[in-house]
């Protein structure tokens, strides 16, 4: 799973609807995939993304190219970092936990298991 | 179908961020690929997502159960497809499954999810009316907007329903409407065809003549060579118009 698709996750156990994004990652295993860089979709990607959640989640991954704030003028250089962080640092295994409701999201072979139980629906 | 469906969704021509729910073995996500989107694929089946990781497809796969819900944060994506999926949806697999719940659930997230104005084309084999309607009504009252595509209704096995939503309208832009669906045209076509009839009649009313002054020359030459004997002699009269009788 991509960085990129991480910061869009959040937690969807019915009733957890507060404070469910970004979920936690630990025990994490990182692997680097290389794919071609394409700055016109980062920069469309950039509206999207939660800059401050992308930072934390980095952070606990022990990525610590990323600025605190998004700066303003996006040169080529800092594109490119980025797209190293979000497009081609994928997590292989690890699990993600909810910062509500500690519902546990375990991660194998970099897919994510989303299943809940039946109470949890 | 998944390219049917790309060209359903209207999509900019750039890369966009795409969902590709019930991506199964990762062919449709194969194509996403080949157009240079990004995309996210859910399964509900392991063993299929492991065939998809085998094949190394380029997306991010979930293993994930979309009659629960989908669990991204709100305007993530630029469009979602779906082929030969939507269906399961209606099935009660456990006695705890409840279809329109289930679908309710589906789509209000799924709505929820995506950018305003970004459309959903979802390829499927319905059973019956019954299950068509179940499935646009609940579509509908999340707040879809659209309709039922279906191409080459008259074929029974080329013949492919696409249910083809929009969230919402662009802000500011044009009104979506739902595309045209393909092997229906028939009417229209014939209206084509008189109109290239009429066309061709005026084309025969303004055609230049051919028989000018070369084309007699040509004709008395071959007349010569064949051996007639009447052939009026070439002069700066040949070929030339007479005049108007009075």
């Amino acid at each position: 799973m991509r960085l990129v698709t991480h910061n869009m996750l959040q937690c969807h156990v019915k009733g957890c609807n507060s404070n469910n994004f970004p979920l936690q990652l630990s025990d994490v295993e990182i692997e680097i995939q290389e794919t071609d860089f394409n700055p016109k979709f980062l920069r469309n990607m950039l509206s999207k993304l939660e800059w401050n959640a992308l930072v934390k989640t980095a952070l606990e991954i022990n990525i610590t190219t990323l600025p605190n704030v998004l700066p303003n003028d996006l040169d080529e250089e800092f594109l490119k970092m980025l797209h190293r962080v979000l497009l081609e640092t994928h997590i292989k295994q690890g699990q993600m936990i909810c910062p509500n409701c500690n519902h546990t999201y375990p991660i194998k072979d970099g897919i994510p298991n989303m299943l809940l139980s039946e109470t949890e629906t | 179908m998944s390219l049917r469906a790309l060209e359903l969704l209207n999509l900019p021509d750039e890369t966009c961020f795409l969902l590709d729910i019930g991506c199964g073995s990762g062919l449709s996500g194969e194509i996403l690929d080949d157009e240079g989107h990004i995309w996210i694929g859910l399964d509900i089946s392991p063993s299929m997502l492991q065939v998809a990781l085998d094949r190394e497809v380029e997306g991010d796969l979930f293993l994930q159960d979309i009659g629960q819900g989908m669990n991204f944060r709100p305007g993530t994506f630029d469009g979602a497809i779906s082929i030969s999926v939507l269906q399961w949806l209606c099935n009660a697999d456990q006695q705890s499954h409840n279809p329109k719940s289930r679908l309710t659930r589906f789509f209000s997230t799924l709505y929820a999810s995506l950018k305003r104005g970004a459309r959903a084309v979802f390829q499927l084999y319905p059973e019956n009316d019954d299950q068509c309607e179940l499935i646009m009504n609940v579509a509908m009252r999340c707040g879809f907007e659209g309709g039922l595509v279906v191409d080459y209704p008259n074929s029974k096995k080329a013949k492919k329903y696409y249910l083809c939503l929009f969230a919402g309208q662009i802000p500011g832009g044009q009104k979506q409407q739902i595309p045209q669906a393909l092997g229906e045209e028939k009417e229209e076509h014939d209206v084509i065809y008189s109109n290239q009839r009429i066309r061709e009649r005026q084309k025969g009313k303004q055609r230049k003549s051919v028989k000018n002054r070369d084309w007699v020359l040509h004709k008395k030459e071959v007349a010569r060579t064949r051996g007639k004997k009447d052939v009026p002699f070439d002069s700066k009269y040949t070929g030339r118009k007479r005049r108007p009788k009075f």
